[in-house]
C-alpha cells in the first residue's frame, strides 16, 4: 500500500465514522429534540407517557398545595392558553414561588399529571430560563378561566 | 489612575501585537535576521503589558473603586476580599480581559521557551498568535472596555451573585481559561507550519508539551466546574449537559484527540494533515465556547439579536481565524508529504480509532449544543436538547472507546499481530463477562448501562497497567507512565460515574427535630435547627448527626439555607460527609406548616472518584509533560523508548 492510498483510506474511515455519528445524533435528536414543552404544546401534541421531557411556564397564583408527607407539592403550570398539573417530590428551589417562571424536568403519568424530578426556578433576579423568555408572564398570571381545576 | 494605566497598557499591548504581526510577516518575506531578533522581545513585552493591564483591573476590584462602571456593577464594599478578587473575572469584561491576558502570555511563552522549531515556522507561529491576539484586543477596546469610568460613583456597588461567591468557583475560570486559550499555541503552531510548509515530526514535538499543558488545565477546570455544580447547586448532579458545560467539554475532547494524534506524528511521522486539522479544531472549539458563553446567545437567541455587538464581534473573530486557517490548510495541504504507512493492527491504527470515536462524540455534543440555537434563530422553533439526547447518543461511543482502550496501548507501532496481545485481552474479556453476569443476576434492579460501565471500567483499570508488563520499570520513560496513569484515571472516573448513577440511595422526608431516619448504612438524626450569621449573609442551619450503623461513630452534617445581602438572594448550602467509598449529601429544605423540616439526603457511592479520576488523568498528563521537558529529552532520543 502506498502512502497516498493510506491517506485516502484514513480520510474515508474518518468520513464514515462521522457519518455514523451524525446518523446516531440525528436519530437521537428526532426522538428527543422536542424535549421542551409549554402547557399549550403539551396539550396539542401526543406525548408518550413516561417519556423524559421538560415543561416550562408560570406557576399559577394560589395553586401550590402540599401533600401530607410534607415533601410533595402539587401545583399548576400555565401559559396563555393551557394549564398543566404538576407533582414534585423534593426540596423546592429557593426562588420557586407562585407567579414566577419555572422549568420542570420529568414525565407525564397515566392520569395526565406531570411528575417532576427537578425544578428549575430563576437563578437570580436577572436570569430567566432560556425557554421562558418568550412566554408572556403577565398574560399567564392573569389567566381567569381555568382549564384544569 | 489605576484604570487609566490599565487601559493604556491594553492599548500598548494591542499596538505591539500589530507590530509583532508586521515584523514576523516581513521576516518571513525577507529572512532578515535583524527582524527575527526583535520578534521575541516584542512578544514578551506584549504579554507583560497585558498582564499589567489585568493586574490593574484586579487592583480596582480589591480597592472596590466604584467610579469604574464594571466594579460598580459587579462588586460591593462589604464583600470578603477573596470574592472581590474573584469578582475581577466573574463578569463579561473582566473574564474577557483574563482570556486575552492568557492569550498574550501564551505568545510570550512561545517566545521564551520554544527552541525546537526552525526560524521560519517560529516566526510564522508568532505571526499567527499576534493576529489572533490583535482581534481580541480590538474586541476588548471597542466592544467591552473593562476600565470604563462612571460620571458619578455609587456608594456601595451592586454585588456579586451569591452562587458565584464560592472559593471553588473563584479559581475555576482562570484554570479553564488557561486550558481554553492554551490551545491557541497548538493552533498557531499548526498555522505556522502551514505557512512555512514544514509539517513534520519536529512540529509535532514542538506542539506536544503546549497541547499537553493546555489539556491538563482543561481537565482540572472541567472537573472543578463539575464539582462546583455538584455541591453548590444542591441538586446532587455532577453533569447536566448544560451548554456552558458543553462549551468547556468540546475543546477538551478535541484536545484529547489532538494529544493522541500528535503522539503518532511525533513518533512515527504519520497522520500529519489530520493532526493539523485537530489543532485547528481544538482552538476553534475554545473560541466557539467563548462565543456561546460570552455572547448571551444561550439565555436567548432574541436577546442576542437585539444587542448583537459583542456576540457578533466574537463570532466574526472566530470565523476569520478558523476560516483563514482552513483556507490556508486547503491551499497548502497538497504540498504536505503523506506520512509513513502503518498496518491495520498497530498503535497508529488504534489511535486513529480513538480519534474517530472522540471526534464523533465531539460532533454529537456540538450538534446537540448548537441545534436549539439554529432552530430558534432560523426557524423560530423553541427546542431544548437535554440529557436524554446526549446520554443516548454519546454512551455507545464512550463504551466503544473504553473497549478500544483495553487493547490500543498494548499494540506496537507500525505493525503488530493480533495474537501477541489477544491472550491478555481475552482473559480480561472473560473475567469481565463473568463479573457482568454475576452483577446482573444478583442486582436485577440496577440499570444495565451502569453495570456495563462498571465492568468496562474495572477491566480498564487492569488493562491500563498492562503496557508496563515485561518492561524494566526503572528504565521505562516517564511519558509511558503518564499514559498508564491517565488511562487508569479514566477507569477511576468512569467507575465513579457508573456507580453514582446506578447505586445512589436517597432519603427525602419531612422530619421533626429529634427524628432518626436511615439512608444506605447510615442513621441520620435531625438534632437542631439554629440561626447563624456570616460575613454577608444570615442562615438557618440544621445540625444533623450521622452514625454509621456498623462503626457507631458520630459525625455532624450542617446544611444551610442562606440569605445573602447585596444582592438579596436565598441559596441552599449542601453539607457533605466524605468517605473513601462515597459521599453523604444533605440538603435542608423548607419548614412545613406543621413545623417539620424538609430534609433530602443522598448516599452517593464512589461519587468522589469522578473528580479523583479527573485529577489522576491530569496527573498522568503532568508526568508525561515532565518526561518531555528538555534535560530528559536528549537522553531519550539515544535509547529510543518507542522501539
Amino acid at each position: 500500500m502506498k502512502p497516498k492510498h493510506q491517506r485516502l483510506l484514513l480520510a474515508l474511515t474518518a468520513v464514515i465514522g462521522l457519518l455514523v455519528a451524525s446518523l446516531i445524533a440525528i436519530n437521537a435528536l428526532s426522538d428527543e429534540a422536542s424535549y421542551f414543552y409549554t402547557p399549550a404544546t403539551l396539550h396539542d401534541q401526543d406525548v408518550a407517557i413516561g417519556k423524559a421531557i421538560r415543561l416550562g411556564g408560570m406557576v399559577k397564583q394560589g395553586s401550590i398545595s402540599s401533600a401530607r408527607d410534607g415533601v410533595t407539592i402539587n401545583f399548576i403550570v400555565q401559559d396563555k392558553d393551557q394549564q398543566q398539573m404538576v407533582r414534585y417530590t423534593g426540596v423546592t428551589p429557593n426562588l420557586f414561588v407562585e407567579g414566577s417562571g419555572v422549568v420542570a424536568d420529568g414525565r407525564l403519568d397515566q392520569n395526565g399529571v406531570f411528575i417532576a424530578d427537578t425544578l428549575l426556578a430563576k437563578h437570580d433576579e436577572n436570569y430567566v430560563p432560556r425557554e421562558l423568555q418568550d412566554i408572556d408572564m403577565r398574560d399567564a398570571q392573569n389567566l381567569e378561566k381555568s382549564v384544569v381545576q | 489612575m489605576t484604570a487609566e494605566a490599565g487601559l493604556i497598557a491594553l492599548w500598548l499591548a494591542a499596538a505591539l501585537a500589530l507590530l509583532q504581526f508586521t515584523v514576523s510577516f516581513f521576516y518571513i518575506r525577507t529572512k532578515d535576521e535583524n527582524l527575527l531578533a526583535i520578534i521575541n522581545p516584542i512578544a514578551i513585552v506584549q504579554g507583560l503589558l497585558c498582564l499589567l493591564s489585568f493586574t490593574m483591573l484586579i487592583l480596582l476590584f480589591l480597592d472596590t473603586d466604584l467610579s469604574v462602571l464594571l466594579v460598580a456593577q459587579n462588586s460591593h464594599i462589604d464583600k470578603p476580599w477573596i470574592f472581590k478578587l474573584a469578582g475581577t473575572w466573574g463578569n463579561h469584561e473582566g473574564s474577557m480581559l483574563l482570556w486575552v491576558s492568557v492569550l498574550a502570555l501564551c505568545g510570550a511563552a512561545i517566545a521564551l521557551f520554544e527552541k525546537r522549531l526552525d526560524q521560519t515556522t517560529f516566526a510564522a507561529t508568532l505571526l499567527v498568535q499576534a493576529f489572533v491576539s490583535f482581534g481580541f484586543y480590538a474586541f476588548l477596546l471597542f466592544a467591552s472596555n473593562p476600565f470604563e469610568r462612571l460620571n458619578s460613583a455609587p456608594k456601595e456597588g451592586a454585588g456579586l451573585n451569591p452562587l458565584l461567591q464560592d472559593i471553588g468557583l473563584a479559581f475555576h475560570p482562570p484554570t479553564l481559561y488557561i486550558g481554553y486559550v492554551g490551545l491557541s499555541i497548538a493552533f498557531s503552531l499548526a498555522v505556522g507550519g502551514l505557512i512555512s510548509g514544514k509539517i513534520n515530526s519536529a512540529l509535532a514535538r514542538a506542539m506536544r508539551p503546549w497541547a499537553l499543558l493546555a489539556w491538563i488545565f482543561l481537565t482540572l477546570g472541567i472537573a472543578a466546574g463539575s464539582y462546583w455544580a455538584y455541591y453548590e447547586l444542591g441538586w446532587g448532579g455532577w453533569w447536566f449537559w448544560d451548554p456552558v458545560e458543553n462549551a468547556s467539554l468540546m475543546p477538551w475532547i478535541a484536545a484529547t484527540a489532538l494529544l493522541h494524534s500528535i503522539a503518532v506524528m511525533a513518533t512515527r511521522d504519520a497522520l500529519r494533515s489530520w493532526t493539523i486539522i485537530l489543532a485547528l479544531v481544538g482552538f476553534a472549539m475554545s473560541m466557539a465556547g467563548t462565543f456561546l458563553v460570552r455572547s448571551g446567545i444561550l439565555t436567548s437567541v432574541h436577546a442576542f439579536a437585539v444587542d448583537p455587538e459583542r456576540g457578533a464581534f466574537i463570532l466574526a473573530l472566530m470565523i476569520i481565524n478558523v476560516a483563514g486557517a482552513l483556507l490556508l490548510y486547503a491551499l497548502r495541504i497538497n504540498q504536505v508529504r503523506q506520512g509513513k504507512i502503518f498496518n491495520l493492527i498497530s498503535r497508529e491504527a488504534a489511535i486513529v480509532g480513538n480519534n474517530i470515536i472522540l471526534v464523533s462524540i465531539l460532533a454529537i455534543v456540538f450538534l446537540g449544543t448548537l441545534f436549539p440555537l439554529f432552530a430558534e434563530g432560523f426557524a423560530d422553533q423553541k427546542i431544548s436538547v437535554g440529557p436524554p439526547y446526549f446520554n443516548k447518543a454519546t454512551i455507545p461511543f464512550i463504551f466503544l472507546l473504553m473497549i478500544l482502550l483495553w487493547a490500543g496501548p498494548l499494540l506496537r507501532w507500525r505493525q503488530d499481530n493480533a495474537e501477541r496481545i489477544s491472550k491478555k485481552i481475552i482473559i480480561l474479556a472473560i473475567f469481565a463477562t463473568i463479573i457482568l453476569s454475576i452483577l446482573v443476576i444478583i442486582l436485577p434492579n440496577i440499570p444495565i448501562l451502569s453495570m456495563l460501565a462498571i465492568v468496562l471500567s474495572l477491566g480498564l483499570a487492569v488493562a491500563s497497567f498492562l503496557p508496563l508488563m515485561g518492561r524494566k520499570l526503572m528504565r521505562t520513560p516517564l511519558p509511558i507512565y503518564g499514559m498508564v496513569i491517565a488511562h487508569f484515571g479514566i477507569a477511576v472516573c468512569a467507575f465513579g460515574m457508573a456507580s453514582e448513577s446506578g447505586f445512589s440511595k436517597q432519603l427525602l422526608k419531612s422530619v421533626d427535630i429529634g427524628d432518626t431516619e436511615t439512608v444506605a448504612n447510615f442513621d441520620v438524626t435531625l438534632k437542631d435547627i439554629r440561626p447563624i450569621i456570616g460575613e454577608n449573609w444570615v442562615a438557618t442551619q440544621a445540625i444533623i448527626e450521622v452514625s454509621d450503623s456498623r462503626s457507631k461513630e458520630f459525625e455532624t452534617l450542617k446544611p444551610e439555607q442562606r440569605l445573602f445581602f447585596n444582592p438579596n438572594q436565598e441559596t441552599s448550602e449542601a453539607a457533605l460527609m466524605t468517605r473513601w467509598n462515597g459521599q453523604l449529601y444533605a440538603v435542608l429544605g423548607k419548614k412545613n406548616e406543621d413545623g417539620k423540616w424538609q430534609l433530602r439526603i443522598w448516599w452517593k457511592p464512589f461519587v468522589t472518584w469522578i473528580w479523583f479520576g479527573a485529577i489522576i488523568i491530569a496527573l498522568g498528563g503532568l508526568i508525561s509533560l515532565i518526561g518531555r521537558s528538555k534535560p530528559r529529552r536528549k537522553k531519550r532520543e539515544e535509547v529510543n523508548p518507542w522501539a
